[in-house]
């Protein structure tokens, strides 16, 4: 989880990803972001994150997309 | 001759009034609507005594904005896009440029301008005002036609705001005739007709939305205003496209490139297009075979242009097969437009030198609003010409023609880049971060690769503060996406930011 906290700090520094359950509802990701952001998770977690998990629910909280990416790394 | 673009809504509405124009998949109008709604804005304006000025249209991503669009040309003014996306700061930077006497809003807008305080600028009624307001006017069609008989096509239809590298943006102004010359020449390569149906991407305060507005009027068209949220998430992406057959998208490459790179075409595949456009960025060939895989009769064509040519000015429609460390050319000018590259010396480029590219040409937009110095920097006499007054647009891009004759652009002259779709001045950035208290010193450098904009600072500030200051000043997709804090900023023996020494350190971190 701190990998992933990381990985987002790294983007919005300003931003409270402990807390924060509404990144995509309060627009505070924007596409740019998502798209970095699964670039850097594909990277570092050697997992894939493909179309089909491109959800607004998989991203609108750090606790939400590491559930994503336990349950990818689960299927591996 | 056709001398005014209120000619192409005035045609299409009255030979389709009941067709659907706009929609953004909830809120549609058709081009009769469109048509009766920009006269009572036109006819508000008129009753304002607001006559040959800019008005500003602060309002969201909807069909009624681009009613509001042709209000205010009715009305014989031109129009100014501003976002609620753009920051306090520069909005506040626009309206003192254009120091419009009216401002019209929707609901939600009204209440982001009722929050800024802006009323302190606008003390008189009437001047800060609702869209659906204004539409309760009712129609003086003798006034507005007065109007219309009294415009030349050199007057303005409006002013878009670009990044301006000393922190100021500059606001392109755009003419009758510039925009029917690129309407007519873009239209005529692309192939629009009365079954285009699009799928418009550019946020409306650009103009890059050109290209759907006005070939929507001219054919009697439609468009879908996509909405924005749906370019996070690719497959409601193409959902949407199929649910409302969309068959024509002119995009940046970026928004492509999240359908394609992440596996979207494996679990559904846009069925109905037939033209994909791609503009604003180097579009990578990996991405476009991707889409090639899946669409192969699709027809794929490279734009390439500035805002300050009105639209886009060159095109390459995709041929033949590319390699991966191929690029893809941006090909040749729109009819009636001419390129000139031009080198160091300002003589035209030999056979097989590179140059900047030059534009020369009706679709010249008049140049920057209120602001002459930069205006006369880049609109410049033809160093070609010394026989009579000819202004050419310096571009700053740097071309050269390959073996096959094609246009192929190689780099930036300066600090501009392009990203996520954005034209953006790393000085403008710069000046805005060097303008918080506590800053000593900030260079900004861009990871091509990783299409990031990298920010080093040197000031007793965190990488926290600085990212929440920056997001009141500037548009979301300039807050840079790395911040990095230095002790001291490597200097040039000038005594300037080291921005090459800055790359290097960026690069040895990976």
């Amino acid at each position: 989880m701190e990998d992933l906290l990381e990985i987002l700090r790294d983007l919005h520094p300003e931003v409270d990803f402990e807390s924060c359950e509404t990144l995509i509802d309060d627009k505070i990701l924007d596409s740019f972001d998502i798209v970095s952001i699964i670039a850097e998770v594909n990277d570092q977690f050697e997992v894939t994150i493909s179309a089909e998990h491109i959800i607004p629910e998989n991203f609108n909280s750090a606790r939400a997309l590491y559930e994503l990416i336990q349950r990818l790394e689960d299927e591996d | 001759m056709r001398n005014h673009v209120l000619d192409y809504l005035t045609e299409a509405a009255r030979r389709a009034p009941e067709r659907i124009a706009f929609s953004d998949g909830k809120e549609e109008m058709t081009f009769g609507e469109i048509y009766e709604q920009s006269r009572r804005v036109g006819t508000y304006l008129h009753n304002c005594g607001i006559y040959k000025e800019p008005v500003i249209i602060f309002m969201n991503r909807h069909p009624r904005t681009i009613a509001a669009f042709f209000g205010v040309i009715a009305g014989g003014n031109y129009y100014v896009p501003v976002d609620v996306e753009m920051p306090e700061v520069r909005i506040r930077l626009i309206m003192e440029n254009v120091k419009a006497s009216a401002v019209i809003c929707d609901e939600d807008t009204l209440a982001v301008v009722r929050q800024y305080d802006f009323a302190g600028q606008y003390d008189a009624a009437g001047q800060i005002v609702s869209y659906d307001e204004v539409c309760r006017t009712e129609v003086n069609e003798e006034a507005l036609a007065d109007i219309y008989d009294r415009a030349i096509d050199t007057d303005p239809v409006y002013i878009v705001f670009t990044s301006g590298s000393t922190g100021i943006p500059k606001g392109v102004t755009a003419c009758h005739r510039s925009v029917i010359d690129y309407v007519e020449s873009f239209s005529e390569a692309m192939k629009f007709d009365e079954h285009t149906v699009f799928g418009n991407q550019a946020p409306l305060y650009m103009d890059a939305c050109l290209k759907e507005l006005y070939p929507t009027l001219k054919f009697c068209a439609c468009t879908y205003l996509i909405p924005k949220e749906l370019f996070m998430f690719p497959v409601k992406l193409v959902e949407f496209l199929n649910e409302h057959r969309i068959n024509t998208i002119c995009w940046v490459a970026p928004a492509l490139t999240t359908i394609s790179a992440f596996g979207t075409f494996d679990k559904i595949v846009p069925a109905y297009l037939k033209l994909i456009a791609f503009v604003s960025e180097i579009f990578p060939v990996k991405q476009l075979n991707k889409w090639k895989a899946v669409l192969p009769h699709a027809r794929y064509i490279n734009l390439y242009g500035p805002t300050e040519g009105t639209g886009v000015c060159c095109y390459y429609e995709v041929d033949r097969e590319f390699e991966e460390n191929e690029v893809i050319p941006i090909g040749r000018p729109f009819r009636n437009t001419d390129i000139i590259l031009l080198n160091a010396r300002d003589e035209r480029a030999a056979e097989g030198e590179s140059g900047e590219i030059c534009i020369r040409g009706t679709s010249l937009t008049l140049g920057y609003y209120n602001n002459f110095d930069r205006t006369r920097e880049s609109f410049v006499q033809n160093p070609l010409n010394p026989f009579y007054p000819e202004l050419i647009y310096r571009t700053g891009d740097i071309g050269q023609y390959n073996e096959r004759g094609e246009l192929e652009f190689i780099s930036r002259r300066d600090y501009q880049i392009k990203h996520m779709g954005h034209r953006i001045e790393l000085g403008e950035i710069e000046i805005n971060v060097n303008m918080m208290d506590e800053i000593k010193m900030a260079g900004c450098i861009y990871d091509d690769v990783k299409s990031r904009i990298v920010l080093y600072y040197v000031g007793a500030v965190t990488e926290k503060e600085l990212a929440a200051g920056l997001k009141t000043k500037l548009p979301r997709y300039m807050i840079p996406n790395n911040i990095i804090r230095l002790e001291q900023m490597p200097l040039t023996m000038n005594g300037k930011i080291d921005r090459i020494a800055l790359k290097k350190s960026y690069q040895k971190k990976g």
